[in-house]
Protein backbone atom coordinates (compact mmCIF):
# COMPACT_ATOMS: atom_id res chain seq x y z
CA UNK A 1 0.00 0.00 0.00
CA UNK A 2 1.28 3.61 -1.05
CA UNK A 3 2.67 5.10 2.73
CA UNK A 4 1.68 8.46 1.23
CA UNK A 5 -1.88 9.74 0.86
CA UNK A 6 -2.19 11.68 -1.93
CA UNK A 7 -4.71 14.98 -1.32
CA UNK A 8 -8.34 15.04 -1.64
CA UNK A 9 -10.22 17.61 -3.53
CA UNK A 10 -13.88 18.96 -3.59
CA UNK A 11 -14.94 19.78 -7.15
CA UNK A 12 -17.52 22.38 -8.15
CA UNK A 13 -18.86 23.36 -11.90
CA UNK A 14 -20.47 26.12 -13.11
CA UNK A 15 -23.24 24.72 -15.47
CA UNK A 16 -24.18 27.61 -17.28
CA UNK A 17 -23.13 31.33 -17.57
CA UNK A 18 -25.30 32.94 -14.71
CA UNK A 19 -25.94 30.48 -12.42
CA UNK A 20 -23.27 29.41 -9.14
CA UNK A 21 -20.87 26.55 -8.95
CA UNK A 22 -22.06 23.42 -7.53
CA UNK A 23 -20.39 20.87 -5.39
CA UNK A 24 -20.48 17.81 -7.48
CA UNK A 25 -18.02 15.57 -5.65
CA UNK A 26 -14.86 15.20 -4.76
CA UNK A 27 -11.23 13.27 -6.30
CA UNK A 28 -7.55 12.64 -5.42
CA UNK A 29 -4.64 14.68 -6.96
CA UNK A 30 -0.80 15.72 -5.88
CA UNK A 31 -1.69 19.60 -6.14
CA UNK A 32 -4.43 22.29 -8.02
CA UNK A 33 -3.04 22.06 -11.35
CA UNK A 34 -3.41 18.36 -11.50
CA UNK A 35 -6.78 18.35 -9.33
CA UNK A 36 -8.07 21.35 -12.15
CA UNK A 37 -7.24 18.47 -14.83
CA UNK A 38 -8.89 15.61 -13.39
CA UNK A 39 -12.10 17.23 -12.78
CA UNK A 40 -12.01 18.27 -16.24
CA UNK A 41 -11.81 14.22 -16.88
CA UNK A 42 -14.39 12.30 -13.96
CA UNK A 43 -16.36 15.36 -14.14
CA UNK A 44 -17.24 17.05 -17.59
CA UNK A 45 -17.38 14.20 -20.03
CA UNK A 46 -20.56 15.56 -21.55
CA UNK A 47 -20.97 19.30 -21.60
CA UNK A 48 -21.31 19.78 -18.07
CA UNK A 49 -20.13 22.97 -17.02
CA UNK A 50 -18.26 26.43 -18.18
CA UNK A 51 -16.18 26.74 -15.22
CA UNK A 52 -14.64 24.33 -12.67
CA UNK A 53 -13.46 24.96 -8.96
CA UNK A 54 -11.66 22.76 -7.18
CA UNK A 55 -11.24 23.20 -2.92
CA UNK A 56 -8.70 21.38 -0.99
CA UNK A 57 -11.11 19.49 1.52
CA UNK A 58 -9.37 20.05 4.23
CA UNK A 59 -10.15 23.86 3.93
CA UNK A 60 -13.58 23.58 4.55
CA UNK A 61 -15.19 24.04 7.77
CA UNK A 62 -18.81 22.26 8.29
CA UNK A 63 -20.95 22.90 10.79
CA UNK A 64 -22.15 19.72 13.11
CA UNK A 65 -25.18 17.93 12.37
CA UNK A 66 -26.03 17.51 15.89
CA UNK A 67 -26.53 21.44 15.48
CA UNK A 68 -29.00 21.54 13.43
CA UNK A 69 -31.82 22.20 15.91
CA UNK A 70 -29.85 24.62 17.32
CA UNK A 71 -28.29 26.44 14.65
CA UNK A 72 -31.40 26.36 12.24
CA UNK A 73 -34.58 26.16 14.31
CA UNK A 74 -34.55 29.81 14.94
CA UNK A 75 -34.90 30.59 11.26
CA UNK A 76 -38.48 28.08 11.25
CA UNK A 77 -39.85 30.09 14.53
CA UNK A 78 -39.46 33.48 12.71
CA UNK A 79 -42.82 33.37 11.06
CA UNK A 80 -42.68 37.13 10.50
CA UNK A 81 -39.75 37.33 8.11
CA UNK A 82 -42.24 35.58 5.25
CA UNK A 83 -43.98 38.11 2.85
CA UNK A 84 -47.39 35.94 3.80
CA UNK A 85 -47.28 37.02 7.66
CA UNK A 86 -48.65 40.59 6.84
CA UNK A 87 -52.18 41.04 6.08
CA UNK A 88 -52.40 43.25 2.44
CA UNK A 89 -56.29 43.91 1.92
CA UNK A 90 -57.67 42.19 -1.55
CA UNK A 91 -58.18 45.78 -3.02
CA UNK A 92 -54.74 46.72 -2.77
CA UNK A 93 -53.81 44.03 -5.59
CA UNK A 94 -50.48 41.69 -5.90
CA UNK A 95 -47.73 43.56 -4.03
CA UNK B 1 -21.33 -0.54 -14.01
CA UNK B 2 -22.29 -2.54 -11.12
CA UNK B 3 -22.87 -4.15 -7.60
CA UNK B 4 -23.49 -7.38 -6.89
CA UNK B 5 -25.50 -8.82 -3.71
CA UNK B 6 -21.91 -10.42 -2.45
CA UNK B 7 -22.57 -8.57 0.91
CA UNK B 8 -22.37 -10.88 3.93
CA UNK B 9 -25.28 -11.27 6.65
CA UNK B 10 -24.88 -7.85 9.24
CA UNK B 11 -26.87 -7.80 12.53
CA UNK B 12 -29.12 -4.67 13.03
CA UNK B 13 -30.91 -4.15 16.03
CA UNK B 14 -32.78 -0.98 17.10
CA UNK B 15 -31.78 -1.24 20.56
CA UNK B 16 -30.59 2.59 21.72
CA UNK B 17 -31.97 5.78 20.96
CA UNK B 18 -29.47 6.35 18.50
CA UNK B 19 -30.21 3.87 16.68
CA UNK B 20 -34.30 3.91 16.94
CA UNK B 21 -33.67 7.76 15.37
CA UNK B 22 -31.34 6.73 13.01
CA UNK B 23 -34.02 4.08 11.86
CA UNK B 24 -37.05 6.57 11.78
CA UNK B 25 -35.06 9.27 9.91
CA UNK B 26 -34.48 5.94 7.20
CA UNK B 27 -38.01 5.57 7.24
CA UNK B 28 -39.14 8.77 6.93
CA UNK B 29 -36.71 9.10 3.28
CA UNK B 30 -34.41 11.40 5.23
CA UNK B 31 -30.72 11.27 3.59
CA UNK B 32 -28.02 9.74 5.98
CA UNK B 33 -24.98 12.04 5.03
CA UNK B 34 -21.23 11.36 6.19
CA UNK B 35 -21.43 13.39 9.21
CA UNK B 36 -24.38 12.33 10.75
CA UNK B 37 -24.66 9.16 13.57
CA UNK B 38 -25.16 5.68 11.69
CA UNK B 39 -24.64 2.03 13.27
CA UNK B 40 -21.15 0.36 12.63
CA UNK B 41 -23.01 -2.19 10.50
CA UNK B 42 -24.83 0.41 8.64
CA UNK B 43 -21.44 2.09 7.93
CA UNK B 44 -19.44 -1.75 7.14
CA UNK B 45 -22.18 -2.72 4.97
CA UNK B 46 -22.09 0.89 2.78
CA UNK B 47 -18.19 0.66 2.60
CA UNK B 48 -18.29 -3.37 1.54
CA UNK B 49 -20.94 -2.34 -0.83
CA UNK B 50 -19.85 0.97 -2.45
CA UNK B 51 -16.33 -0.41 -2.65
CA UNK B 52 -17.24 -3.51 -4.16
CA UNK B 53 -19.06 -1.61 -6.91
CA UNK B 54 -16.18 0.77 -7.25
CA UNK B 55 -13.80 -2.05 -8.10
CA UNK B 56 -16.31 -3.67 -10.73
CA UNK B 57 -16.38 -0.44 -12.69
CA UNK B 58 -12.24 -0.55 -12.47
CA UNK B 59 -12.24 -4.33 -13.31
CA UNK B 60 -14.62 -3.53 -16.03
CA UNK B 61 -12.38 -1.65 -18.03
CA UNK B 62 -10.49 -4.80 -18.73
CA UNK B 63 -12.50 -7.02 -21.07
CA UNK B 64 -13.80 -4.54 -23.45
CA UNK B 65 -10.28 -2.39 -22.75
CA UNK B 66 -9.40 -5.80 -24.54
CA UNK B 67 -11.07 -5.15 -27.71
CA UNK B 68 -10.28 -1.39 -28.04
CA UNK B 69 -7.30 -1.84 -31.01
CA UNK B 70 -9.66 -4.38 -32.69
CA UNK B 71 -12.45 -2.48 -32.92
CA UNK B 72 -14.12 -3.21 -36.41
CA UNK B 73 -14.62 0.79 -37.48
CA UNK B 74 -13.49 4.17 -36.03
CA UNK B 75 -17.16 5.32 -34.84
CA UNK B 76 -16.95 1.67 -32.90
CA UNK B 77 -13.23 2.80 -31.79
CA UNK B 78 -14.29 5.99 -30.81
CA UNK B 79 -17.40 4.61 -28.47
CA UNK B 80 -15.88 2.12 -26.96
CA UNK B 81 -13.26 4.13 -25.64
CA UNK B 82 -15.37 6.56 -24.26
CA UNK B 83 -17.71 3.87 -22.47
CA UNK B 84 -14.53 2.59 -21.17
CA UNK B 85 -13.03 5.99 -19.92
CA UNK B 86 -16.68 5.78 -17.95
CA UNK B 87 -16.34 3.12 -16.44
CA UNK B 88 -12.99 4.46 -15.27
CA UNK B 89 -15.50 7.48 -14.17
CA UNK B 90 -17.87 5.66 -12.29
CA UNK B 91 -15.24 4.25 -10.13
CA UNK B 92 -13.77 7.12 -9.05
CA UNK B 93 -17.53 8.94 -8.67
CA UNK B 94 -17.76 5.19 -5.90
CA UNK B 95 -14.63 4.96 -4.27
CA UNK B 96 -15.09 8.94 -3.29
CA UNK B 97 -18.36 8.11 -1.87
CA UNK B 98 -16.90 5.27 0.22
CA UNK B 99 -14.07 7.56 1.35
CA UNK B 100 -16.98 9.98 3.14
CA UNK B 101 -17.65 6.66 5.42
CA UNK B 102 -13.71 7.10 6.41
CA UNK B 103 -11.77 4.89 4.66
CA UNK B 104 -8.92 5.88 2.61
CA UNK B 105 -8.76 5.52 -1.02
CA UNK B 106 -5.27 3.54 -0.80
CA UNK B 107 -6.43 1.03 1.44
CA UNK B 108 -9.66 0.35 -0.85
CA UNK B 109 -6.95 0.20 -3.81
CA UNK B 110 -4.83 -1.97 -1.75
CA UNK B 111 -8.02 -4.23 -0.81
CA UNK B 112 -8.76 -4.80 -4.21
CA UNK B 113 -5.34 -5.54 -5.85
CA UNK B 114 -4.72 -7.94 -2.39
CA UNK B 115 -7.10 -10.08 -3.68
CA UNK B 116 -9.04 -8.85 -0.54
CA UNK B 117 -11.94 -7.17 -1.91
CA UNK B 118 -14.47 -8.88 -4.08
CA UNK B 119 -16.01 -7.66 -7.15
CA UNK B 120 -18.60 -8.56 -9.72
CA UNK B 121 -18.20 -12.36 -10.97
CA UNK B 122 -19.25 -11.16 -14.78
CA UNK B 123 -15.65 -9.24 -15.35
CA UNK B 124 -14.23 -12.64 -14.65
CA UNK B 125 -15.53 -13.76 -18.27
CA UNK B 126 -13.38 -13.42 -21.04
CA UNK B 127 -13.84 -11.47 -24.41
CA UNK B 128 -13.65 -14.08 -26.99
CA UNK B 129 -15.44 -12.34 -29.82
CA UNK B 130 -15.88 -8.48 -31.48
CA UNK B 131 -19.70 -9.82 -30.59
CA UNK B 132 -18.85 -9.82 -27.00
CA UNK B 133 -18.46 -6.41 -26.72
CA UNK B 134 -22.11 -5.84 -28.24
CA UNK B 135 -23.40 -8.71 -25.83
CA UNK B 136 -21.73 -6.45 -23.09
CA UNK B 137 -23.22 -3.34 -23.71
CA UNK B 138 -26.62 -4.84 -23.98
CA UNK B 139 -26.58 -7.51 -21.09
CA UNK B 140 -24.35 -6.72 -18.41
CA UNK B 141 -24.77 -3.00 -19.00
CA UNK B 142 -28.43 -3.84 -18.96
CA UNK B 143 -28.29 -5.93 -15.95
CA UNK B 144 -26.18 -3.12 -14.19
CA UNK B 145 -29.11 -0.29 -14.82
CA UNK B 146 -31.55 -2.47 -13.38
CA UNK B 147 -29.74 -2.96 -9.96
CA UNK B 148 -28.74 0.86 -10.03
CA UNK B 149 -31.55 2.87 -11.07
CA UNK B 150 -33.06 1.92 -7.31
CA UNK B 151 -29.80 3.04 -6.28
CA UNK B 152 -30.35 6.54 -7.10
CA UNK B 153 -32.83 6.06 -4.11
CA UNK B 154 -30.82 4.78 -1.37
CA UNK B 155 -30.82 6.09 1.98
CA UNK B 156 -27.03 7.24 1.76
CA UNK B 157 -26.44 10.51 0.22
CA UNK B 158 -23.05 10.52 -1.08
CA UNK B 159 -23.92 6.83 -2.54
CA UNK B 160 -27.30 7.71 -4.10
CA UNK B 161 -25.90 11.26 -5.57
CA UNK B 162 -23.16 9.16 -7.53
CA UNK B 163 -25.51 6.55 -8.62
CA UNK B 164 -27.64 8.95 -9.87
CA UNK B 165 -24.39 10.43 -11.87
CA UNK B 166 -23.42 7.21 -13.12
CA UNK B 167 -27.29 6.29 -14.39
CA UNK B 168 -27.12 9.20 -16.39
CA UNK B 169 -24.29 7.74 -18.02
CA UNK B 170 -24.76 4.09 -18.67
CA UNK B 171 -27.50 4.50 -21.11
CA UNK B 172 -25.28 5.36 -24.05
CA UNK B 173 -23.44 2.12 -22.91
CA UNK B 174 -26.28 -0.09 -23.27
CA UNK B 175 -27.80 1.23 -26.04
CA UNK B 176 -24.12 0.71 -28.56
CA UNK B 177 -23.82 -2.48 -27.36
CA UNK B 178 -27.56 -3.12 -28.49
CA UNK B 179 -26.20 -1.44 -31.74
CA UNK B 180 -23.37 -3.67 -32.01
CA UNK B 181 -25.48 -6.77 -31.57
CA UNK B 182 -27.91 -5.48 -34.36
CA UNK B 183 -25.88 -4.46 -37.01
CA UNK B 184 -24.11 -8.10 -36.31
CA UNK B 185 -27.40 -9.91 -36.45
CA UNK B 186 -28.43 -8.34 -39.99
CA UNK B 187 -25.37 -9.51 -41.74
CA UNK B 188 -23.81 -12.26 -42.76
CA UNK B 189 -24.43 -15.27 -41.36
CA UNK B 190 -21.06 -15.69 -39.92
CA UNK B 191 -21.74 -12.66 -37.89
CA UNK B 192 -25.07 -13.77 -36.62
CA UNK B 193 -23.42 -16.59 -35.37
CA UNK B 194 -20.92 -14.28 -33.53
CA UNK B 195 -23.79 -12.74 -32.35
CA UNK B 196 -25.49 -15.38 -31.20
CA UNK B 197 -22.81 -17.19 -30.17
CA UNK B 198 -21.97 -14.37 -27.79
CA UNK B 199 -25.33 -14.07 -26.12
CA UNK B 200 -25.07 -18.27 -25.73
CA UNK B 201 -22.13 -17.55 -23.43
CA UNK B 202 -23.43 -13.70 -21.72
CA UNK B 203 -26.99 -14.84 -20.69
CA UNK B 204 -26.42 -17.15 -17.58
CA UNK B 205 -23.63 -14.74 -16.16
CA UNK B 206 -25.67 -11.98 -16.52
CA UNK B 207 -28.59 -13.67 -15.23
CA UNK B 208 -25.90 -14.11 -12.08
CA UNK B 209 -24.85 -10.54 -11.44
CA UNK B 210 -28.30 -9.83 -9.51
CA UNK B 211 -26.79 -12.26 -6.98
CA UNK B 212 -28.44 -15.30 -5.15
CA UNK B 213 -31.44 -16.20 -5.53
CA UNK B 214 -33.83 -14.77 -2.33
CA UNK B 215 -34.11 -17.83 -0.78
CA UNK B 216 -30.70 -17.93 0.38
CA UNK B 217 -29.63 -14.23 0.55
CA UNK B 218 -29.18 -13.35 4.34
CA UNK B 219 -28.25 -9.63 3.95
CA UNK B 220 -31.57 -8.70 2.44
CA UNK B 221 -33.67 -8.08 5.14
CA UNK B 222 -31.06 -5.86 7.12
CA UNK B 223 -29.86 -3.72 3.91
CA UNK B 224 -33.79 -3.45 2.47
CA UNK B 225 -34.97 -1.84 6.47
CA UNK B 226 -32.01 0.49 5.83
CA UNK B 227 -33.02 1.22 2.40
CA UNK B 228 -29.56 0.61 0.44
CA UNK B 229 -31.34 -1.94 -1.42
CA UNK B 230 -35.06 -1.64 -2.58
CA UNK B 231 -35.62 -4.62 -4.91
CA UNK B 232 -34.69 -7.93 -3.82
CA UNK B 233 -32.18 -10.04 -6.34
CA UNK B 234 -34.97 -11.92 -7.77
CA UNK B 235 -37.08 -9.10 -8.52
CA UNK B 236 -34.62 -7.29 -10.43
CA UNK B 237 -33.89 -10.53 -12.16
CA UNK B 238 -37.45 -11.00 -13.04
CA UNK B 239 -37.33 -7.42 -14.69
CA UNK B 240 -34.39 -7.75 -16.25
CA UNK B 241 -35.71 -10.64 -18.18
CA UNK B 242 -38.91 -9.25 -18.99
CA UNK B 243 -37.40 -6.31 -20.71
CA UNK B 244 -34.43 -8.48 -22.19
CA UNK B 245 -36.05 -11.21 -23.86
CA UNK B 246 -38.08 -9.27 -26.58
CA UNK B 247 -34.93 -7.18 -27.46
CA UNK B 248 -33.24 -10.40 -28.20
CA UNK B 249 -36.23 -11.82 -30.03
CA UNK B 250 -36.21 -8.92 -31.86
CA UNK B 251 -32.57 -9.60 -33.11
CA UNK B 252 -33.43 -12.38 -34.61
CA UNK B 253 -31.28 -14.62 -31.83
CA UNK B 254 -32.39 -17.53 -29.37
CA UNK B 255 -31.94 -17.76 -25.79
CA UNK B 256 -29.68 -20.53 -24.17
CA UNK B 257 -32.22 -21.51 -21.97
CA UNK B 258 -34.87 -24.62 -23.32
CA UNK B 259 -36.71 -23.97 -20.05
CA UNK B 260 -37.68 -20.19 -20.91
CA UNK B 261 -41.51 -19.42 -21.27
CA UNK B 262 -43.39 -16.73 -20.96
CA UNK B 263 -46.20 -17.42 -18.54
CA UNK B 264 -49.82 -16.47 -20.32
CA UNK B 265 -51.47 -14.80 -17.37
CA UNK B 266 -48.70 -12.71 -15.70
CA UNK B 267 -46.90 -11.95 -18.83
CA UNK B 268 -43.32 -12.84 -16.91
CA UNK B 269 -40.81 -14.59 -18.64
CA UNK B 270 -39.85 -17.59 -16.34
CA UNK B 271 -36.12 -18.93 -17.07
CA UNK B 272 -34.68 -22.28 -15.53
CA UNK B 273 -32.01 -23.48 -13.51
CA UNK B 274 -29.52 -21.48 -12.76
CA UNK B 275 -26.09 -22.71 -12.45
CA UNK B 276 -25.42 -21.13 -8.72
CA UNK B 277 -22.31 -23.33 -7.67
CA UNK B 278 -20.62 -21.54 -11.46
CA UNK B 279 -20.93 -18.31 -9.64
CA UNK B 280 -19.80 -19.53 -6.53
CA UNK B 281 -16.62 -20.30 -8.37
CA UNK B 282 -16.44 -17.58 -10.43
CA UNK B 283 -16.82 -15.22 -7.64
CA UNK B 284 -14.35 -16.99 -5.19
CA UNK B 285 -12.06 -16.04 -8.12
CA UNK B 286 -11.59 -19.76 -9.82
CA UNK B 287 -11.25 -20.05 -13.39
CA UNK B 288 -11.92 -18.50 -16.25
CA UNK B 289 -9.84 -15.39 -15.87
CA UNK B 290 -9.34 -13.83 -12.17
CA UNK B 291 -5.80 -14.08 -12.19
CA UNK B 292 -5.43 -11.99 -15.23
CA UNK B 293 -7.83 -9.58 -14.16
CA UNK B 294 -5.68 -8.43 -11.03
CA UNK B 295 -2.62 -9.20 -12.63
CA UNK B 296 -3.22 -6.34 -15.27
CA UNK B 297 -4.94 -4.38 -12.20
CA UNK B 298 -1.30 -4.64 -10.32
CA UNK B 299 0.59 -3.95 -12.72
CA UNK B 300 -0.80 -0.81 -13.92
CA UNK B 301 -1.29 0.23 -10.08
CA UNK B 302 2.94 -0.75 -9.86
CA UNK B 303 3.97 0.79 -13.28
CA UNK B 304 1.82 4.14 -12.39
CA UNK B 305 3.88 4.56 -8.98
CA UNK B 306 6.23 6.15 -10.11
CA UNK B 307 3.72 9.03 -11.62
CA UNK B 308 2.00 9.46 -8.55
CA UNK B 309 5.17 9.83 -6.04
CA UNK B 310 6.97 12.28 -8.50
CA UNK B 311 3.30 14.53 -8.70
CA UNK B 312 3.37 14.16 -4.92
CA UNK B 313 7.40 15.41 -4.99
CA UNK B 314 6.55 18.41 -7.40
CA UNK B 315 3.27 19.43 -5.10
CA UNK B 316 6.06 19.45 -1.59
CA UNK B 317 8.77 21.06 -3.69
CA UNK B 318 6.28 23.82 -5.01
CA UNK B 319 4.97 24.00 -1.10
CA UNK B 320 8.02 24.41 0.10
CA UNK B 321 9.08 27.34 -1.84
CA UNK B 322 5.72 28.67 -1.60
CA UNK B 323 6.38 28.68 2.66
CA UNK B 324 10.23 29.79 2.17
CA UNK B 325 9.14 32.99 0.04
Amino acid sequence: MSTEITPLWEVFIRSRGGLAHRHVGSLHAADATLALQAARDVYTRRGEGLSLWVVPSNAITASDPTDRDMLFEPTASKIYRHPTFYEVPDEVGHM
Amino acid sequence: MYSQGLNQPTEASADSPEQARFQARIDAEDKIEPNDWMPDAYRRTLIRQISQHAHSEIVGMLPEGNWITRAPSLRRKAALLAKVQDEGGHGLYLYAAAETLGVTREELVDQLLSGKAKYSSIFNYPTLSWADIGAIGWLVDGAAIMNQIPLCRCSYGPYARAMIRVCKEESFHQRQGYEIMLTLSRGTEAQKAMAQDALNRWWWPCLMMFGPPDSASQHSDTSMQWKIKRFTNDGLRQKFIDATVPQGHFLGLTFPDPALRQDPETGHWQHGEIDWAEFKTVVAGGGFQATDRLEARRKAHDEGAWVREAALAYAAKRQARKTAA
